[in-house]
């Protein structure tokens, strides 16, 4: 989009990339996350990460969370064009480092361990409010909650340690306070 | 308790309840119940096309001159997938259309069943919104939803995939109105302020140069937009220049209007809109064709931007001043508040604007769209000033196909109505006149219809000329022909060194044999003398004509921006031709 020959140039070309994460509440209906997702991909917008579930059963309303980055025209394209699409309820938009708004990832960890390198294991995840979900003589899995970079940093630790297989959801959002999205 | 009726039953009570009057559509194994049902609804005539994308077509037409949604039934897998270039070229020019296709019975979703397809995903990105319904229950609320989302904000396509066994189902039916609650566009309605207003008549105050630049959402607002936009034009006084979709919304032959902007824009209108100092879009999208490289679009201006579409604003161009309205409510409130307050504005405004407008007039000088006339053969732009002096005396109506021949009909043809003038320019889909015609017309009974076609084009979908007959649709066809496909062939002498790879068409048929073998009438025009006799004995002729116009084929339409310029630096004639740059090539 950026790139595009219509797309508007402001001062300085290609204005700086951000990182944004926006929640979409919608009707959670057949096809319903294939037309968000599309709407990204067909105007070539990125998806960084996706999570997306059910949050109300009574009225059918799942809430998406998408991390994306572009220009702020585009971001603000991407606020707007999903504003139209029918089922959508209500978009809410977050620059990364805004300070009222919480985020967090979940991430499952399959590590090839005996129990002394697990406890070692465990040390390094102490931050991150760590879950053994399973564990056996040679192996555990672990869950924790971080932030993204958190997670990237963490995985590249845990490699040296025995990591054979990782798990990640896209980040879901929340803002602080009693104050809630409208 | 409703009594139950069959799905079938249920679609044709929804179309009587919306009032529609005609379907445009082509029959086939996923919707046979649906056109079973048809027999026993009178209201309802259905015009049987020869291939969907011209039913698709048709219904456009059938829309944009008649301000009414248009509904479009085809059958599951090869008449959705033909339908899609239309339910695109709909998408693209924000034209409401209601398309009900049939899909294999819900147990076979999913199983690659004969003439399935996953339509529902192929026309998500083409249209506003679609729906597969699965439930019979469910038929009459989505039908009802769909004309809705159809019709309101910016209107455009909506597909509604209705399974075979749903057709049988038996369910209950409900009309409610007003399902939609929630928005429009994404946006709920809201009133203007007078804040709004008054920074508005601000900007037009304190401006010296201003232009009204307009579109096809003065169209689609209706004809009060027409009328209250002549007001307001006529109120300031300013000059007034429209985008291709937008032609007819004000008169073509006034004074304050500076013809078309754009890549084949007049000089005037570009120019004016470079230079201005105050730019206020009414209706348009600051579309690539019309701003050219948009780095140096009309750099020293303070912009207006009237849109009901709020993700169209700032999309390309920044704008000073954006406002989120239809057309017709925003320049009914603005003239109003307008008058109030500035009871003598156009003579204090004569002034500021004199120097202005001399510069206008003196860009008008150039004749930008003057071309070297022939006696021996017919240049293409005479044929269409011939067509139009010789029609402008009824209410006509053109339709047009992709190509130069748009571009001739759009500088030389003058519409003074809105809803006059149907072509497709968003998706620049060749082979959308004629079909396009068939719908103009069957809106439009009684009045003149004329595609102004080029010969590559309306081969694509010249099978349509077939169901002109069937329905005794007197349309005209009145092909330029020059045996390229000449915006093709232009692009080619100028971009790429005159190497014109497939672009002459060998072995086109004979038009007139053609016509005689469809069983319409076939007229030939091979000299600018015989003309004027020619044209005249096709409106004459109550029936549908194909009319060969046969014209210098290597004729270029000028004036052009060639791609990656800007306003002000326009080609005009053969004679100014210049190299492009590399830049420029990808661009178009």
């Amino acid at each position: 989009m950026s790139k595009s020959k219509s797309a508007y140039s402001i001062p300085g070309k290609i204005g700086k990339l951000e990182r944004h994460i926006i929640v979409i509440w919608v009707d959670n209906e057949a096809g319903v996350l294939a037309r968000v997702v599309g709407l990204f991909s067909g105007r070539g917008y990125n998806i960084e990460s996706l999570a997306v579930a059910e949050v109300d059963k009574k009225k059918h309303i799942s809430r998406i969370t998408i991390v994306t980055e572009g220009t702020p025209q585009v971001i603000e394209q991407i606020n707007l064009q999903l504003k139209k699409l029918v089922p959508v309820h209500k978009v809410a938009d977050f620059k990364r480092g805004e300070k009222d708004i919480l985020f967090r990832e979940l991430a499952l960890f399959k590590m090839l361990a005996n129990s002394a390198k697990q406890e070692k294991i465990k040390k390094i995840c102490k931050k991150f409010n760590p879950i053994v979900l399973d564990k056996t003589k040679k192996s555990f899995v672990i869950q924790v909650t971080a932030l993204r970079a958190e997670i990237d940093k963490l995985a590249l630790d845990l490699k040296r340690l025995g990591l054979i297989s990782t798990s990640r959801t896209g980040a879901v959002a929340m803002t602080k306070g009693a104050k809630i999205f409208n | 308790m409703p009594k139950l009726i069959s799905g079938a039953e249920i679609v044709f009570k929804a179309l009587e309840d919306q009032k529609v009057e005609y379907i445009f559509g082509y029959p086939g194994g996923a919707v046979l119940p649906i056109y079973d049902e048809l027999k026993n609804h009178k209201s309802i005539k259905h015009i049987l096309a020869r291939h969907e994308q011209g039913a698709g077509h048709a219904a456009e037409g059938y829309a944009r001159s008649s301000g009414k949604p248009g509904v479009l039934l085809v059958t599951s897998g090869p008449g959705a997938t033909n339908a899609v270039t239309a339910l695109t070229d709909a998408y693209m020019d924000s034209v409401p259309l209601v398309c009900i296709s049939g899909q294999v019975p819900t147990h076979l979703i999913g199983t690659d069943a004969f003439q399935e397809c996953d339509t529902t995903g192929i026309t998500r990105p083409c249209t506003k919104h679609n729906w597969l319904v699965k439930d019979v229950n469910d038929l009459s609320r989505v039908l009802h939803l769909a004309f809705e989302v159809a019709t309101t904000g910016r209107p455009g396509p909506v597909l509604v995939d209705i399974p075979k066994d749903i057709q049988f189902k038996k369910g209950k039916y409900k009309f409610t109105k007003n399902t939609l609650k929630k928005k429009l566009n994404g946006r709920a309605a809201h009133k203007l302020s007078n804040k709004e207003l008054d920074k508005f008549i601000d900007l037009i105050k304190k401006s010296s140069k201003p232009i009204f630049y307009t579109g096809g959402g003065v169209i689609n607002s209706g004809p009060d937009a027409s009328k209250y936009l002549r007001e307001l034009v006529s109120l300031t006084g300013f000059p007034i220049t429209s985008t291709l979709q937008g032609l007819g919304a004000y008169p073509g032959d006034d004074p304050q209007f500076l013809g078309m902007l754009g890549m084949h824009g007049t000089f005037e209108a570009n120019n004016a809109m470079h230079d201005c100092d105050l730019m206020i879009n009414i209706g348009a999208r600051f579309d690539d064709r019309i701003t050219g490289k948009v780095d140096e679009f009309s750099p020293g201006s303070k912009k207006i931007h009237v849109d009901i579409d709020p993700s169209s604003i700032g999309k390309n161009i920044k704008v000073d001043l954006a406002i989120i309205s239809d057309v017709s409510t925003l320049l009914k409130s603005l003239i109003k508040r307008f008058k109030e307050k500035n009871k003598n504005f156009s003579n204090s405004n004569k002034q500021k604007t004199s120097n202005w407008w001399e510069q206008i007039d003196k860009w008008r000088e150039k004749k930008s769209l003057n071309f070297i006339n022939s006696d021996k053969i017919i240049k293409p732009q005479h044929a269409v000033q011939r067509l139009y002096e010789l029609t402008k005396g009824q209410d006509t109506f053109i339709t047009t196909e992709v190509g130069q021949h748009q571009m001739w009909a759009a500088q030389h043809y003058k519409f003074n109505k809105p809803n006059r003038w149907m072509t497709s320019g968003g998706l620049g889909t060749m082979g959308y006149g004629l079909p396009a015609a068939i719908g103009v017309q069957i809106a439009n009974p009684g009045k003149l219809v004329v595609d102004i076609a080029g010969e590559a084009s309306v081969l694509m979908t010249m099978q349509e000329m077939s169901t002109a007959v069937q329905y005794k649709l007197p349309i005209k066809i009145f092909i330029l022909n020059n045996e390229y496909m000449g915006m093709v062939r232009q692009w080619q002498e100028l971009l790429h060194e005159k190497n014109y790879s497939e672009s002459y068409t060998a072995a086109l048929p004979d038009f007139v044999k053609l016509a005689e073998s469809y069983g319409c009438v076939g007229i030939r025009a091979k000299t600018p003398d015989e003309l004027d006799k020619k044209i005249k004995e096709m409106i004459d002729v109550q029936r549908p004509v194909i009319f060969d116009c046969v014209v210098d084929k290597s004729e270029n339409c000028f004036p052009m921006i060639p791609s990656g310029k800007p306003h002000n630096q326009m080609i005009l004639g053969p004679e100014e031709e210049e190299e492009i740059s590399d830049e420029g090539k990808v661009l178009v």
